[in-house]
């Protein structure tokens, strides 16, 4: 719709439809107003009961995820989640996406993406300490697919970078699904003295209501009912919907609210993200029992002549709403002057349980917050069960390739090839606590002034979603849970983000509620909750779904940094060592999928216990020192796994003896398959570690040494360093420089 | 030695520098708000890495021209030792301390890697706890790092040793491959011509400790230490 509806346009069925509510939300407006609203008051309806800030087709699903735990602060519900980190500390993190804009505009929304998780952070108390991001583009050979890349990239680069917060992680995939909706999700992770947390909750009559940061400007409005709204040929005209960001107003206004956090002056506070003021304010006063009075004229306005409708709506960037303790203002106002930013006490708490909006001292809108706010619609959508698929076989397959020729080959695909040309564009070590750049199973970055830090890591496994949406789902929540493993943390929680198409399809829901089903089911056995989250659906253009897309954005925590595991190999002479079971599962395969041509076949299988007990075990191994290199197996299974240990070690290895075992399954199958729970490490000290293994009932086997400039998979099967390297580290720059 | 930072708006990397100057004077660094020309007499200004005034106009060029800049210059020109690290070095040439301008990076991309350096001199406060021509590895995180002087220019600068440091590949050799950003004759860093201000894109204080993979900077700040205490 257009964002310059003027104010006074009566509200007709066709207005209420443009607005993005049915005829019954419409007939919930009227019960709940006892009369018709206006133009200002649908508008207000429409973003809060948008899919995007109610939750309407998810909450019934997401209730199930368990949100608890001894380590749990403030689990879902707030801007963010909040985890004990030990020694008077907490982290809060969430991850969001950013999903349509990115689509419509790739740089400006992708970095107004990254802005809006860093505020999040930040309006709690935490200062950032890094950013991460879950990227997925369409197929490559898309005419469009380039120009994605280059701009999300780009954004997220511009934007984080200018802010001085590192970016440590993330990863990035290419799917034909993509092609008419990219996903870029943000995460951001920061840190804050665990008794100074600050929550938007607020009450006090007569308590002011100030505005701090940007100008509002016409930018962004209706952004939240765009995002819940599926795509067609015309998107390209929602480019007006988008926000443009300021990094540098951005990182004045952390300063800014961190200085002023440090005072007792805040009661609370709350940034404007989707549905701007309209949102952050009935946060607020819903949350603290309160009402609420705007004057609207008070808002600091970037262009003449604005509309209340504007002006509650409008989704300008780097604004945030705060509620002051009474003679305070002088104080933080100070503090905003100091930073050259605008400060603008713009109304007061009331008891009156009311948003009254006023405008040169008229009342030009007035709702009840408490029905709005809870009375947002809930739905128990249609959904049908993905239809599971049949296991594949590995005795029944023939490869079309050598093993090593298929290595070569993976290693230099979309998926799985360096994404070096993107990470480098971030600036991953600002801040100066960068401990494991990315690259590796989870970033780790210091807890500033100590010898601790915390590991994150951001993961999703689209096709096993696709394939069997369970499964998919407590695979992404234990790969997370592994990949903090993998570097020595003790994982502590999650953040989710869940990318899905139309809800209002029964085969879409189906995948929703398959995988929360398979994540409620991992966060529970691997003691891992969620504590914050974000749904983005209608990811679908011209009826054409994406992947189910549940990605899992994990934080660990490490005691002693001075016990930790990277994956290079650390050099020629050690022995590498496969901890868990490799039964050669092909099915839903990268190696199946990329090399054969061929998606099909059941994910491989999820034993949870076992999860548990080989990653506990490898933890242990690393923090008493008995490992010198650990990384997870995923995707291309245990040869990609050697491949990428050996190219960021720069450092061969011969396995021959391991491969030709009788007890194996066929070549390509062990060497590829996808099969869960299991680590490579190298060691010195091979006999004491497979002992310690089979008395934990954990599977060891030694597959062979490290050494040479080969690795040499099997008799036969050689492939050199300098060949793997060319092809992994090329193909994302030829591809973008084409 | 008494050691200030300068924070502009969007200075980023003014805490970074701070826990490396820390870690080398053993007692803290001054930091000092843009707004406040009227800082207490040290021995060596920092200029640090970030986005002053967001890089808006073009990097460096507002905080050029800032209230605090002008005491600086005017420092600067008693001869305190004046030292600007990326945006900083392109504060540095704004304001005319060192030769040079810095263009956006030849790929157009921003750039965020350890590089290696050749250390042109060890003859300066800021080089004597290096080698001369021992490549050392340093990051670099920017956008606008393509250093650009006319050809007199570099020559001069060359006659007089006032190239600090050249991106080189493992071996010291300073090559096209080993330059990230398209600078004239590979150059990372220059002083002024009596050496007292120097402004580098490389990030020393980013490697001036072991557990964030390298230690190839803290001689930077040792060495600057030692000279000026």
């Amino acid at each position: 719709m257009s964002s310059a509806v003027a104010n006074e346009r009566p509200v007709t069925p066709e207005v209420v439809r443009e607005h993005g509510l049915n005829e019954d939300e419409y007939e919930l407006i009227l019960d709940i107003m006892g009369r018709e609203p206006n133009l200002l008051e649908l508008g207000i309806f429409s973003v809060m009961w948008s899919e995007h800030c109610s939750y309407k087709s998810s909450k019934k699903w997401l209730k199930y995820l368990p949100t608890k735990g001894p380590q749990v602060i403030k689990g879902p519900g707030e801007n963010a989640g909040v985890i004990d980190i030990g020694e008077g500390l907490a982290a809060i993190f969430k991850m969001e996406s950013h999903n349509h804009p990115s689509y419509i505009e790739p740089y400006q929304g992708a970095a107004t993406g990254v802005g809006g998780i860093l505020r999040d952070v930040f309006t709690m108390g935490a200062r950032p300490v890094a950013n991460l991001n879950a990227l997925r583009f369409g197929s490559p050979d898309h005419p469009k697919t380039r120009h994605l890349v280059a701009g999300v990239v780009a954004g997220i680069g511009g934007y984080g970078n200018c802010v001085g917060v590192p970016t440590v992680g993330g990863e990035v995939n290419f799917d034909a699904s993509y092609n008419g909706n990219i996903l870029v999700n943000a995460m951001t992770v920061g840190i804050a003295p665990a008794d100074r947390i600050f929550y938007s909750a607020a009450a006090g009559v007569g308590k002011p209501v100030v505005y701090v940061g940007s100008k509002t400007g016409r930018d962004g409005i209706h952004g939240a009912t765009m995002a819940s709204a599926e795509f067609d040929e015309d998107s390209e005209e929602k480019r007006p919907t988008v926000q443009v960001g300021d990094p540098f107003t951005e990182k004045l206004l952390i300063e800014a609210c961190l200085e002023l956090m440090a005072t007792d002056a805040i009661v609370a506070i709350q940034d404007m993200g989707a549905a701007g003021l309209t949102s952050s304010s009935f946060e607020m006063a819903s949350k603290g029992g309160s009402g609420v009075e705007l004057e609207l004229d008070k808002v600091p306005c970037r262009e003449e002549g604005m509309t209340p409708y504007e002006m509650m709506l409008s989704e300008s960037q780097e604004r945030m709403l705060m509620v002051l303790q009474p003679g305070k203002e002088d104080l933080a106002r100070g503090v905003f002057e100091k930073w050259d930013l605008d400060f603008a006490i713009i109304g007061r708490l009331t008891d009156s349980g009311r948003m009254v909006l006023k405008m040169h001292g008229e009342v030009v809108g007035d709702l009840p917050i408490d029905p709005l706010a809870e009375a947002s619609p809930e739905y128990d959508r249609p959904w049908e069960a993905t239809p599971p698929q049949d296991d594949i076989d590995p005795a029944g397959f023939t490869p079309s390739v050598t093993a090593a020729e298929a290595l070569k080959r993976l290693m230099a695909t979309p998926d799985l090839c360096s994404k070096r040309w993107i990470w480098e564009q971030y600036d991953h070590m600002v801040m100066a606590d960068t401990v494991a750049r990315p690259g590796g199973d989870a970033a780790v970055v210091r807890i500033h002034g100590s010898n601790r830090g915390l590991a994150m890591s951001s993961d999703c496994t689209p096709r096993y979603c696709k394939a069997d949406p369970e499964r998919g789902g407590a695979q992404v929540v234990a790969e997370s849970w592994r990949n903090l493993t993998a570097v020595g943390a003790k994982p502590l929680a999650i953040t989710d983000n869940m990318n899905f198409g139309n809800p209002e399809r029964p085969e879409i829901m189906g995948q929703f509620v398959g995988c929360v089903a398979g994540m409620k089911a991992a966060c529970e056995a691997l003691d891992y909750p969620v504590v914050s989250g974000n749904v983005s659906l209608y990811n679908e253009t011209n009826g054409q779904a994406i992947l189910p897309t549940p990605v899992v954005g994990g934080v660990g925590l490490i005691d002693d940094l001075d016990h930790i595991a990277g994956a290079a190999l650390p050099g020629p002479g050690q022995t590498l060592v496969l901890l868990g079971e490799t039964r050669g599962h092909l099915g839903s395969s990268i190696y199946l999928r990329d090399v054969e041509g061929r998606r099909e076949g059941a994910p491989p299988p999820v034993d949870l216990e076992t999860e548990r007990r080989n990653g506990d075990f490898v933890r242990a191994q690393i923090r008493e020192g008995a490992v010198t290199a650990c990384h997870d197996l995923s995707d291309g299974g245990l040869a990609v796994a050697l491949a990428e240990m050996a190219l960021a070690g720069d450092c061969g290895a011969d396995i021959t003896e391991a491969s030709s075992a009788e007890d194996n399954p066929p070549l390509a199958a062990w060497l590829f398959g996808e099969d869960q729970a299991r680590y490579l490490v190298t060691t010195t000290r091979a006999e004491a570690l497979v002992a310690a293994a089979s008395a934990a009932g954990v599977p060891a086997r030694v597959l062979g040494q490290t050494g040479g400039d080969r690795l040499i998979l099997a008799a036969g099967e050689a492939i050199s360093l300098a060949d793997l390297k060319a092809g992994h580290e090329d193909w994302l720059p030829g591809y973008m420089e084409r | 030695m008494k050691a200030a930072v300068i924070v502009f708006p969007d200075s980023n990397s003014d805490r970074d520098v701070q826990v490396a100057l820390r870690q080398s004077m053993g007692s803290e660094p001054v930091m000092v708000w843009h707004k406040d020309s009227d800082f207490e007499k040290v021995d060596l200004i920092v200029l640090p890495g970030g986005f002053s005034y967001g890089d808006y106009l073009r990097p460096g060029a507002i905080a050029a021209n800032s209230p605090v800049m002008k005491e600086i210059v005017a420092r600067a020109k008693k001869g305190v030792a004046v030292l600007g690290i990326c945006n900083g070095f392109q504060i540095l040439t704004e304001a005319r301390l060192v030769p040079g301008t810095l263009m956006r990076n030849a790929n157009l991309r921003y750039i965020c890697r350890d590089v290696t350096l050749k250390v042109e001199t060890s003859q300066s406060l800021f080089t004597n706890k290096y080698e001369q021509d021992r490549p050392i590895r340093i990051p670099i995180a920017h956008h606008d790092g393509n250093y650009y002087a006319d050809d007199d220019t570099l020559s001069a600068l060359e006659d007089r040793g006032q190239i600090a440091f050249r991106y080189c590949d493992a071996g010291g050799n300073i090559t096209e491959a080993a330059n990230p950003n398209g600078s004239q004759r590979n150059i990372a860093g220059v002083y002024n011509e009596t050496k007292t201000v120097l402004g580098l894109m490389p990030h020393p204080e980013r490697l001036s400790d072991p557990k964030l993979g390298g230690n190839d900077g803290r001689p930077f700040f040792d060495g600057l230490v030692e000279a000026l205490s």
